[in-house]
């Protein structure tokens, strides 16, 4: 019981508020950057800050820092096969 | 339950949050084909969804994102809240949360009834006339964000299911798994909206 305990561990108050900080920043960040008519630049722009949302959401809120490397190995895996499927289907169709 | 490992109740734990993830990995495919299709329609038809983008409300988008951060931070504080055994202020923290939800709900009320206003919805004769990549934006629109709401309303249902079972004291600092993974669904809600708003609102 005492080494399970050592293992859970418990995000702090401040260090969760300070994530959702970075993430609405990144939020107004995306909205600014896209306001702007850059056209497919906008688009890569809007999308890899999604990205590093949805990475900091999942390492942080969901802590997945602090999780074991088995499940860490097969989310990463999952979203690794997730994106390749995503990648070679869309450039099948848009390459066609 | 005669398992020896399963007096610290670690083992469950464990195993219970593997669980949660694998559904949640099959949920990011179920999302991730609706991506997909949108992806290979917006090259295919790239001014149409130009256009058909410009009607979604930005200022609403943002909004919802934000409620949303938000909701998902206090959801993460409401267990931590729990694991250092503090159920009053986990239930407040979970209330709380319900209540971004519900009004991400409200705000997608007002926007989908605005655009009902404006026959803008599946099967309207408007749409009917349309270019057939804006038709294919707004079903799209609404199959994303439709099921994305489903997940909201489920999301408020398990998370109202902890508020009871964190003041019958079933859900405590010892015993919390169903906090954690409903966590992570809100978590997972969170996700799908913060590529569902770039790509929807943003991207005109």
């Amino acid at each position: 019981m005492n080494m399970s305990h050592e293992k859970s561990h418990i995000s702090t108050y401040t260090s969760l508020a300070t994530v959702l900080v970075i993430l609405l920043l990144l939020t107004t960040l995306s909205v600014g950057v896209t306001s702007y008519h850059l056209g497919a630049f906008a688009v890569a722009i809007a999308l890899i800050i999604a990205s590093v949302k949805v990475a900091i959401v999942i390492t942080q809120f969901m802590h997945m820092k602090f999780e074991s490397l088995f499940l860490k190995l097969m989310i990463t895996g999952v979203f690794v096969i997730f994106a390749l499927v995503i990648i070679i289907t869309f450039s099948d169709y848009y390459f066609r | 339950m005669t398992e020896h490992h399963t007096d610290t109740g670690q083992f469950d734990q464990e195993t219970g949050k593997l669980g949660m993830w694998i559904f949640l990995l099959t949920e990011l495919f179920l999302f991730g084909g609706l991506f997909l299709v949108y992806a290979v329609f917006r090259a295919k038809y790239s001014l149409d969804f130009h256009n058909a983008a410009q009607e979604l409300n930005t200022f609403i988008g943002t909004l919802n994102t934000v409620f949303l951060l938000t909701s998902s931070m206090t959801v993460a504080m409401a267990l931590t809240a729990i694991q250092k055994n503090s159920p009053r202020l986990a239930l407040f923290l979970v209330f709380i949360t319900i209540l971004f939800a519900a009004l991400f709900m409200v705000n997608k009320y007002f926007e989908w009834t605005h655009k009902f206003s404006l026959h803008i919805y599946p099967g309207s004769p408007v749409l009917k006339n349309l270019q057939k990549g804006e038709l294919l934006f707004f079903g799209l629109y609404y199959m994303m964000t439709g099921l994305h709401a489903l997940h909201v309303f489920i999301g408020m249902i398990l998370l109202s299911i902890n508020l009871v079972k964190i003041r019958k004291n079933v859900v405590n600092s010892g015993h919390y798994l169903l906090l954690e993974n409903s966590a992570l669904y809100w978590h997972l809600v969170d996700l799908i909206w913060i590529f569902l708003f770039p790509l929807l609102y943003l991207i005109t």
